[in-house]
């Protein structure tokens, strides 16, 4: 056993957050100079205040256990500025030119014209929006709030693994991570510089009234804005609610929500109030069961009505997801080439597109390196990873890619950097990948930072929350 | 500017401070039997705590006889049972879970923390010798819980709303903890009889009333006189009268400041209740029996919360008889007097 945080850590062949950069030395010798029954003891602290909280994880399949805490790692994932301002750089490059495609498919469809894109790949697919044809929308902010996953491989390069232009979560475990870390361990943070993460509900409100649409306030100032969640059991709830309270906004449900004369309006104590602003977590199919799923309990009848005749603006705007698609994401350096004449400051991870033919003679032709998606699931469901399979899971994999080919995608098999982490009382390496927040309104902000995901299980690639993941506090240093 | 409130938040703010005074009143009830299982008539009395819930039929489905280790844990830890402490206790977490956008952080944290304690109880516990230090630990988290609002909660209509629930829930508690001694009182009046006084005693106390009570009355501690200090007493906090005087505050503040048109037939019947309770003496209400004034008054406030429910938690317009009508009423035939023309005239 050490005495000292790092004193046995060793992240072998993968390239590690903390050990790979000379900017973290400070930071590196504080750790250094924590006993590690000291840090302990603290993470323990901060493990019963989230307990004490209630924040919780909701996983769908676990029946058992309604609320489960998200792990939290109290060893920060380090991002010395130069890198953090690449990453910035690029995670805006990247949510401009998604606009700018949003923009294009929904009105003139040059991209298109021009065949950088294939048609069939957006008409044919499951999120495209035809209704949205034509339909104007403020500033032509599509995606206001847009997490980019961003990994590291194993020569410390940074790429841009998936795009999240939907409803991306996990914003309030960055502030959550980051007030846990203050309280509990200021005197890590004390004068190294951090960039503080406490002003995105700001950023958000901010660029929920500039999305507002002219003239539907009646005479007040000031828009009136909700977020609209799916309810207490939906696993983001906790979210919901930090989002609601940091941004001073009231949380609805679809049942709260009623639209008459096309407009939108919520069931208060003094009757019906207006409403122009929704950011919404509940995905487009379920937000009005007159336009899309009539089963959706979730939505509210005639929103889309109210949408359309512009009464109401909706956050993120309808039918983005075409843009976050894993098959349109192969095709997003050409995009970003295409709408703004630039590279890629953060380059995809090579990816093979299924549903050419040439791809997947080479995906079945290498299943057992590579790593296996299907396009149209979400939460790390469904992959396949060909150094880690099997040979009856890879014989299930290439039954599957056989059948439907269009609906994966395969990329090499990368070694995620690592980050030290405690397991058991003892720091170990473990792979973390990180999501940067991006909010548009007239403009684009990055929260510095972000959501770094650490994957808990021994040699797992795999951070997703709902496949035993959990998080740290991001910290971005000047 | 005045930020609006969803009715669906209203709604649970209300029962939200409902169940946590039901819990702290629900502990205040099993505290005083506690005090009491080893007397002659401890055995009989347990019961009581069941037909005060009308919860006969669920008991009896669980439990033989209605012994003291029986009845505890039915209305402690039984989580089948929707009226234990431990259910309402979810209850209330299940309220503030939707009000988090509302209510604060502490006041959250302290009633998650509760929670788990709850769900964490040992048999061990319950066992007498333990069973006090747990009630009065119960008790205290909810009057926690009280005071972090009291002190963190902020002062918009949503306030108002808390308090509705938190004067209602309080009123109807103290009926019943009246209730489940009142037939000590119908039963057995004489004054001479100290087990029926200690009774009343820990009553008194149970209500923490007993100083208070002592303030008042040195000697002449009759259970009539504690009965009408629990039920009229204007500067007692737990009384009924005070209560519904807290009510009635809480709905004027509302209707004035937040220009909120509904509810003016609910300040009708707070108006008329207040005046039954300010106005009427404890030998009127003996005479026409107690436990059909409490059940009047209890009735009276179910009344009130579904008036409520319609005028400002989006609920359908209330098809209940008016205020006036007669089965809302007790039977007070032996001692008419000015209040009741008053309300047939309205």
């Amino acid at each position: 056993m050490g005495d000292f945080v790092l004193d046995h850590y060793d992240p072998g062949e993968f390239y590690c957050e903390m050990l790979g950069c000379p900017a973290t030395a400070e930071i590196r010798d504080r750790l250094g100079r924590m006993p590690i029954g000291e840090f302990k003891r603290r993470a323990a602290g901060v493990e019963q205040a989230l307990y004490n909280l209630g924040i919780t994880f909701t996983v769908y399949s676990d029946s058992q256990a309604i609320d489960r805490i998200l792990p939290f790692d109290a060893i920060p994932r380090v991002l010395p500025s130069y890198e953090w301002d690449r990453i910035e750089r690029g995670v805006k490059q990247r949510v401009t030119a998604i606009n700018l495609l949003l923009d294009d498919l929904y009105h003139d469809q040059k991209i298109l014209k021009d065949r950088v894109v294939p048609t069939d790949l957006i008409l044919g697919n499951a999120n495209w929006r035809p209704q949205m044809r034509g339909v104007k929308i403020p500033h032509k902010a599509y995606v206001n709030i847009c997490g980019t996953d961003i990994i590291r491989d194993e020569k410390g390069e940074f790429r841009v693994l998936e795009d999240n232009a939907r409803t991306p979560s996990g914003v309030s475990y960055v502030i959550e991570n980051r007030h846990m870390m203050l309280r509990s361990f200021p005197d890590m943070v004390d004068e190294i510089g951090l960039r503080s993460v406490e002003d995105y509900g700001m950023h958000l409100v901010g660029a929920m009234r500039e999305i507002a649409p002219e003239n539907t306030t009646g005479g007040k100032l000031e828009p009136e804005i909700v977020l609209l969640s799916p309810g207490t059991y939906n696993s983001a709830y906790f979210e919901h609610v930090f989002l609601a309270r940091e941004m001073g906004v009231p949380l609805v449900e679809g049942r709260d929500l009623v639209v008459e004369d096309d407009r939108v309006w919520m069931r208060t104590t003094g009757g019906l109030a207006r409403v122009n602003v929704i950011y919404r977590r509940i995905n487009d199919d379920f937000l009005d069961p007159e336009a899309f799923r009539p089963d959706s309990m979730l939505g509210v009848p005639g929103l889309m009505r109210a949408y359309f005749a512009g009464n109401v603006a909706l956050a993120n705007a309808i039918g983005t997801g075409v843009a976050d698609d894993k098959a349109v994401y192969a095709y997003m350096p050409r995009i970003i080439r295409y709408y703004l004449g630039e590279d890629p400051v953060i380059e995809n991870v090579q990816t093979n597109i299924c549903r050419e033919e040439s791809a997947l003679r080479y995906t079945l032709d290498h299943l057992h390196e590579l790593v296996v998606k299907p396009v149209g699931e979400a939460g790390g469901y469904g992959i396949t990873i060909g150094p880690r399979a099997n040979r009856a899971e890879l014989e299930e994999c290439r039954v599957k890619l056989l059948a439907d080919p269009s609906n994966y995608i395969s990329q090499p098999c990368i070694s995620l950097s690592v980050s030290p982490t405690l397991i058991d009382g003892v720091v170990e390496p473990r792979h973390v990948d990180l999501r940067p927040f991006a909010i548009t309104g007239k403009d684009t902000w990055v929260l510095p930072g972000g959501l770094t995901r650490v994957a808990l299980r021994r040699g797992s690639l795999v951070v997703n929350s709902s496949q035993g993941g959990g998080s740290k506090d991001t910290w971005v240093f000047d | 500017m005045i930020n609006p409130l969803l009715a669906r938040y209203a709604e649970c703010l209300f029962w939200l401070a409902r169940f946590v005074e039901r819990a702290e009143n629900l502990a205040r009830i099993l505290e005083v039997h506690e005090t009491y299982a080893r007397d002659k008539s401890g055995a009989r009395d347990w019961y009581t705590i069941v037909q005060l819930h009308a919860d006969e039929e669920a008991f009896a489905e669980k439990h033989k006889t209605a012994t003291a280790k029986n009845v505890i844990r039915f209305y402690l830890t039984d989580r089948e049972n929707t009226t234990s402490i431990v259910n309402t206790v979810r209850y209330a977490r299940e309220n503030a879970r939707t009000l988090r956008p509302l209510v604060s952080t502490e006041m959250w944290v302290q009633l998650n923390i509760f929670y788990n304690r709850l769900i964490a109880i040992d048999e061990r516990e319950l066992t007498p010798g333990s069973l006090s230090p747990l009630l009065s630990e119960i008790k205290e988290a909810c009057q926690t819980f009280t005071g972090i609002t009291e002190g963190t909660f902020y002062r918009d209509q949503a306030w108002y709303f808390y308090r509705l629930g938190r004067y209602i829930e309080r009123a109807d508690q103290t009926t019943r903890l009246l209730d489940s001694k009142y037939y000590v009182l119908m039963h057995d009046t004489d004054v001479g009889n100290m087990v029926n006084t200690g009774q009343w005693l820990a009553l008194l106390r149970a209500a923490s009333g007993y100083h208070a009570f002592r303030l008042l009355h040195q000697s002449d501690l009759t259970p009539w006189r504690i009965a009408a200090f629990l039920l009229f007493n204007p500067s007692f906090p737990r009384s009924v009268y005070l209560c519904v005087r807290e009510v009635d505050s809480a709905l004027t503040g509302l209707k004035s400041r937040y220009n909120l048109r509904g509810g003016n037939d609910v300040a009708e019947g707070l108006d008329q209740l207040r005046s039954i309770l300010g106005t009427r003496s404890i030998e009127e209400v003996l005479a026409g029996g107690l436990h059909e004034f409490i059940d009047f008054i209890q009735r009276y406030l179910i009344a009130i919360t579904d008036r409520l429910g319609a005028a400002f938690f989006g609920h359908p317009p209330v098809e209940t008889p008016a205020w006036q009508d007669a089965d809302l009423w007790p039977p007070f035939a032996t001692t008419p007097d000015a209040d009741l023309q008053i309300q047939s005239q309205a």
